[in-house]
C-alpha cells in the first residue's frame, strides 16, 4: 500500500509540473523553477501534513470526525497573516507575511497546550482547540471590520481561502522544516494511538504515557498544520477524509494508518490543486476557483459514499 | 501478590474508599463481591495504580480490564489482543495465539471486535490482559454479556490461572459464580470491606450486602395470589 502510494505520488508529482494556469505543456526552465516547482511542492507538503495530523487526531480522540481544524491552529496562523496584511507589513516585507503566520500558528499552540493543563484527556484538548478557535474567529472578524481600504479585505478574504499559487521557494523551504519536524513527531505516536483504541485509562494501565501523546499530537498537528496555514491559508477537509479514504484498505487500527497517511493526504491536495488549474478549461470560469472549495467539493461526497459503506 | 493499605479515595467530593485494606496472595482467585456503588471498580482501580495519589503499577506485571471495556474502531480480535503486548514492546505471536485460545476464540482472529457478538467482544478483551502474561489479573465484571456456559468457561479459567501461581482479583456480580469459583469472597458496602471469607462461608455475608434475606423465612408465608 505505501509502496504504491508512493509511486502515485511520485507521478502526481511529476504530471504537477507540466500543468499551468489553464495550459497543458511543458513550461520553460524559468516558469518551472519559480512556479510549478514551488507550487507542487507546497501542495505535497502542506498535503502530507493535513493527511498525516488528521490521521493522529482522530486516533488519538477517539473520533472519525475529528479534523486538524478542530485545534485552531490553522485558524490562529491565518490570523497572523492577517495581521501582516493589515498592518501593510506585508507589502514592504515580503518574509512578513510566513514569518506572521507562524507566528500565529506558535502562539496558537502555546495557548492550546495552555487551556488544555497539565495532563490533557481528549476532551480537555478539544475544549482547548475550541476556545483557541473562538478567539481566533473573533479576532479575525475584527480584524477584517477594522480593515484600512476595500482593497486589502479583498486581499485578506482570499488569502483566507487558501491557496498554493505564487509562493516563491523560499516560503515553501521557510515552512517545509516545522512541516518536515511536526510529521516526524506525529509518526511516532502510533503505538499510543493504538492503545488509546481501548481509552485512556487502559491506555494508563498498558505503561502508555497518555497525556504526553497527546501534547505531542497536538504540538506536532500546530507544526505540520500550522506551518502549512502560514503560507497556503486554510486548506479544509483533507484531513478529516484522508483517514476515511485509507481504512477500507488498511483496516481500523489508527496506528497503521500514520506511514501511509502523508502520502495519501500529499497526493489528494496536488489532485484538488491540478484541478483547480485546469478548471478554467472545462468550465467557463473566469479565474481559476480557490483549492479549499475543490477539497470540499471532491471530500465531501467521497467522504458520504464511505459512510454508507462502512455502516454494517 | 498486590495489595493497598489504608486507603480512602474521594472522587468528585464523595467518600467512595473508606480506609479499605486489601491484598490478594500469588495463587489466589479472589472475587469482590457487593452492590452497586459499593466501590468495587474504585479499589480495583486503586490496585491497578490508576487513581491519582496511587503508585502506577509496571504494566508487564500487572493487567487491567475495566468494565464494559470496548474498543473505539473495528479493530480485528488479533490487533486488540496484540495491544497487550504493548508493555512489553514486542508482537510475540505466541503470547497472543496462546490467550486467543484460553479464551476460545483463535478462530476468530481476523474478525473485527465490532461485527461480533458482545460475549465474543468481551472475550477479546480478556485475551488482551492475556496476551501481556502478566503476574496479577485486576478483572472487572469479566462475564457481564456472556451466557452462563460462556460465563462458567472463563471462571474455570481464571481459576486454572490463580491455580497456576498468579493472582487474579474479580469484580463479579454473579454471586453464584464467586461462591462456586473463588478461593476467597471479599465483600464490599459503602466503600468499606464488609465480609473477607473464605467462599464457601460467604454466603450469608454476600447476601446480607445486596439486603437479601438468607436461611430459613422467618415468617413463613402462603404463595402469593395469582
Amino acid at each position: 500500500m505505501i509502496r504504491q502510494l508512493a509511486l502515485l505520488l511520485a507521478v502526481l508529482l511529476a504530471v504537477s509540473l507540466f500543468i499551468g494556469d489553464g495550459t497543458l505543456a511543458m513550461p520553460d526552465a524559468l516558469i518551472l523553477w519559480q512556479v510549478r516547482l514551488p507550487r507542487t511542492l507546497l501542495g505535497a507538503l502542506v498535503g502530507g501534513g493535513l493527511g498525516l495530523s488528521g490521521a493522529v487526531l482522530q486516533g488519538a480522540l477517539r473520533n472519525p470526525l475529528a479534523d486538524p481544524g478542530l485545534l485552531g491552529i490553522t485558524g490562529t496562523a491565518g490570523l497572523g497573516a492577517v495581521i501582516a496584511f493589515y498592518w501593510g507589513v506585508s507589502q514592504h516585507f515580503s518574509p512578513a507575511l510566513p514569518a506572521a503566520g507562524l507566528l500565529g500558528a506558535g502562539i496558537g499552540a502555546a495557548f492550546l497546550l495552555g487551556f488544555a493543563g497539565r495532563a490533557p484527556s481528549g476532551p480537555s484538548l478539544i475544549l482547548a482547540g475550541v476556545a483557541v478557535s473562538a478567539i481566533a474567529a473573533s479576532l479575525l472578524a475584527l480584524a477584517l471590520t477594522l480593515a484600512p481600504n476595500p482593497f486589502a479585505l479583498t486581499e485578506i478574504t482570499f488569502w483566507l481561502m487558501g491557496g498554493l499559487a505564487d509562493r516563491p521557494l523560499w516560503q515553501v523551504a521557510m515552512v517545509a522544516v516545522p512541516i518536515l519536524l511536526g510529521c516526524a513527531i506525529l509518526l511516532r505516536l502510533g503505538t499510543g494511538i493504538d492503545a488509546l483504541s481501548l481509552g485512556e485509562d487502559t491506555a494508563l494501565s498498558l505503561g502508555v504515557p497518555v497525556a504526553r501523546t497527546l501534547q505531542l499530537a497536538a504540538a506536532g498537528t500546530a507544526l505540520a498544520v500550522g506551518a502549512g496555514a502560514a503560507v497556503a491559508g486554510s486548506i479544509g477537509f483533507v484531513g478529516l477524509v484522508v483517514p476515511h479514504l485509507l481504512r477500507p484498505w488498511l483496516g481500523e487500527r489508527p496506528g497503521a494508518l500514520l506511514p501511509p497517511a502523508p502520502l495519501a493526504g500529499a497526493a489528494l491536495l496536488l489532485v484538488a490543486d491540478m484541478l483547480v488549474r485546469l478548471a478554467p478549461l472545462a468550465l467557463p470560469l473566469s479565474a481559476a476557483p480557490p483549492i479549499g472549495v475543490l477539497t470540499a467539493l471532491i471530500g465531501a461526497p467521497f467522504l458520504v459514499v464511505i459512510a454508507h459503506r462502512a455502516a454494517p | 501478590m498486590i495489595a493497598v493499605t489504608h486507603k480512602s479515595v474521594s472522587l468528585g467530593g464523595r467518600t467512595v474508599l473508606h480506609d479499605v485494606s486489601f491484598a490478594a496472595r500469588d495463587g489466589e482467585l479472589v472475587a469482590l463481591c457487593g452492590p452497586n456503588g459499593a466501590g468495587k471498580s474504585t479499589l480495583l482501580r486503586a490496585l491497578a495504580g490508576l487513581l491519582p495519589g496511587t503508585v502506577p503499577q509496571d504494566p508487564r506485571r500487572v493487567a487491567w480490564l475495566p468494565q464494559g471495556a470496548r474498543s473505539a474502531w473495528g479493530l480485528t480480535v488479533g490487533q486488540v489482543a496484540t495491544l497487550g503486548r504493548i508493555p512489553h514492546r514486542d508482537r510475540a505471536d505466541a503470547a497472543i495465539t496462546k490467550a486467543l485460545e484460553v479464551c476460545g476464540i483463535v478462530g476468530l482472529r481476523a474478525a473485527r471486535v465490532d461485527r461480533i457478538s458482545g460475549g465474543e467482544a468481551r472475550r477479546a478483551m480478556l485475551a488482551r490482559a492475556f496476551a501481556t502474561e502478566p503476574d496479577v489479573f485486576l478483572l472487572d465484571e469479566p462475564t457481564a454479556d456472556l451466557d452462563p456456559a460462556a460465563s462458567h468457561a472463563i471462571m474455570r479459567l481464571l481459576r486454572a490461572t490463580a491455580d497456576d501461581g498468579r493472582t487474579v482479583v474479580v469484580v463479579l456480580h454473579a454471586l453464584d459464580l464467586a461462591l462456586r469459583y473463588a478461593h476467597r469472597v471479599v465483600v464490599l458496602a459503602g466503600g468499606r470491606v464488609t465480609a473477607d471469607l473464605p467462599a464457601a462461608d460467604a454466603l450469608p455475608a454476600a447476601a446480607a450486602a445486596f439486603g437479601l434475606q438468607f436461611g430459613p423465612d422467618p415468617e413463613p408465608r402462603l404463595l402469593p395470589p395469582g
